[in-house]
């Protein structure tokens, strides 16, 4: 039986992990190759690296790091931030990358889906969206959940499948932060409306919520999270038993 | 020498990183002459079967391989890689593989329910066929795989040693004297994983 994913994320900020809580006040945290291979090691199902960096110094150091990381650690590897063309595509993939994440670069430019699909495959380009709650609605946020779209989210993610999108990242604004369990109001909207994966991201606390969201909705295939396992709230081999204890199939290293 | 075949598909870095973590030479060959220095050969793939078919023809590296492969030399193929070992694919039309093994590519749709998601992706439990087959040495029934993939080898009988289950049986792996497939990733499926390159580069010639 396939197992459910457990994917830490790890931001990329001139070549050191930070996260940020609610995207605001980033914390130093550890050396991305070291804690990659840490993740790996513990029983990670897949990495994501997210570059957070605006210059080009930054970006020089985060395919440094992608490269190194990709020599020592055996597990799928998504890359994300910075990617607006099918050059960055190239770029990172050629750096390691597995998979690659899109996000504000597929708002700005829809036609990324399907270009990026057709050159490297469906399961290659992953979309990532940040959603939030606005006047009752589902809305798609863009520049690291800045900016109001004004879009729909279900619709977004549902045209975007269309394109060649080949797995989602759902990115809950409303509950990212809190710590207080992930969205799932939000990740069945998603679930019932593509059937390609659906990575759950934003809110979780503790084990309690990883087990809840895959009891809840089993059609989510993965749980995305990044402070909990940088700060060691949560163990990923303890997240592994917890889940296997509770009949969620999961992978024990 | 562990040649890794280039013929413009697949991601030859991973692989080159993981043969380096097993303590292998591993060398990137796209000619007749580097086929033919190498002790073993990988052959990678990732995309869709006619793209790969075509490049391996058009390199000529198709003959390279079956020459090759007749003097006894093993192959690894893996992904898209093991499919092109097969007679030929149902991938978008029909198409022509290498026929080094009996069977043919087929979608996995086939086999498994409506309401599972197709690609199959992520990391499933290996249930063994045929534990003797020698690239499965440290490998044991139940270990975890990452696989992505819209299609698998059908029809291919006892060249089956390993399947896994996704709401039906899907071919992990094949094996026939010096011919060995599997679907999943051993260069992303962790220490496990590497472990099946490790005894890939150890299997008796």
């Amino acid at each position: 039986m396939i197992t459910k994913r457990i994917i830490p994320c790890l931001d990329v900020k001139d070549g050191r992990v930070v996260k940020g809580v609610n995207f605001a006040g980033l914390n130093d945290v550890a050396s991305p190759v070291e804690l990659a291979k840490f993740y790996s090691d513990e029983g990670a199902d897949e990495l994501v690296f997210y570059d957070i960096t605006a210059s080009a110094e930054g970006r020089r150091l985060f395919t440094d790091i992608l490269t190194e990381a990709a020599r020592q650690v055996f597990i799928p590897l998504t890359v994300g931030g910075g990617i607006n063309t099918t050059d960055d595509f190239d770029r990172v993939l050629k750096c390691g990358a597995d998979k690659v994440s899109v996000n504000s670069g597929a708002i700005r430019n829809p036609d990324l889906v399907r270009e990026a699909a057709r050159l490297y495959g469906d399961q290659c380009v992953v979309l990532s969206v940040d959603v939030k709650r606005v006047g009752g609605e589902f809305r798609v946020f863009a520049k690291g959940g800045r900016v109001d779209t004004g879009m729909e989210a279900v619709s977004w993610i549902r045209r975007c499948v269309d394109m060649g999108a080949g797995e989602i990242v759902v990115n809950s604004m409303d509950t990212d932060g809190v710590k207080k369990g992930f969205d799932l109001e939000m990740l069945e909207a998603v679930c019932d409306a593509v059937s390609v994966p659906v990575i759950a991201s934003g809110g979780a606390g503790c084990m309690e919520d990883f087990v809840t969201l895959f009891k809840s909705i089993p059609k989510v295939d993965a749980g995305l999270a990044a402070s909990i396992f940088h700060f060691g709230e949560v163990k990923i081999a303890d997240l592994k038993r917890e889940l296997a204890a509770n009949g969620i199939p999961a992978r024990i290293v | 020498m562990i040649g890794l075949i280039d013929y413009g598909v697949g991601n030859l870095f991973s692989l080159a990183s993981s043969f380096a973590a097993v303590g292998a030479e591993a060398e990137i060959v796209s000619d007749e002459a580097g086929l033919s220095r190498a002790d073993r050969l990988i052959l990678p793939g990732v995309g869709a079967f006619r793209d790969a078919a075509d490049k391996l023809r058009a390199t000529g590296l198709d003959r390279a391989i079956l020459a090759e492969c007749g003097r006894g030399k093993p192959l690894l193929g893996i992904c898209l890689g093991m499919q092109m070992l097969f007679e030929k694919s149902y991938e978008y039309g029909e198409h022509e593989g290498l026929g080094l093994l009996k069977g043919s590519v087929k979608p996995i749709r086939d086999v498994i329910p409506e309401d599972y998601k197709i690609p199959h992706i992520g990391w499933n439990a290996l249930r063994l066929v045929r534990p003797d087959c020698p690239i499965f040495r440290d490998v044991r029934n139940g270990d975890h795989m990452y696989f992505v993939h819209s299609y698998h080898a059908a029809d291919c009988g006892d060249s089956v040693c390993a399947v896994t289950e996704y709401g039906g049986e899907l071919t992990a792996a094949v094996w026939k004297d010096n011919i060995f497939g599997c679907q999943f990733h051993p260069e992303k499926s962790g220490a496990v994983g590497l472990s099946v390159l490790r005894a890939f580069c150890e299997v008796a010639v």
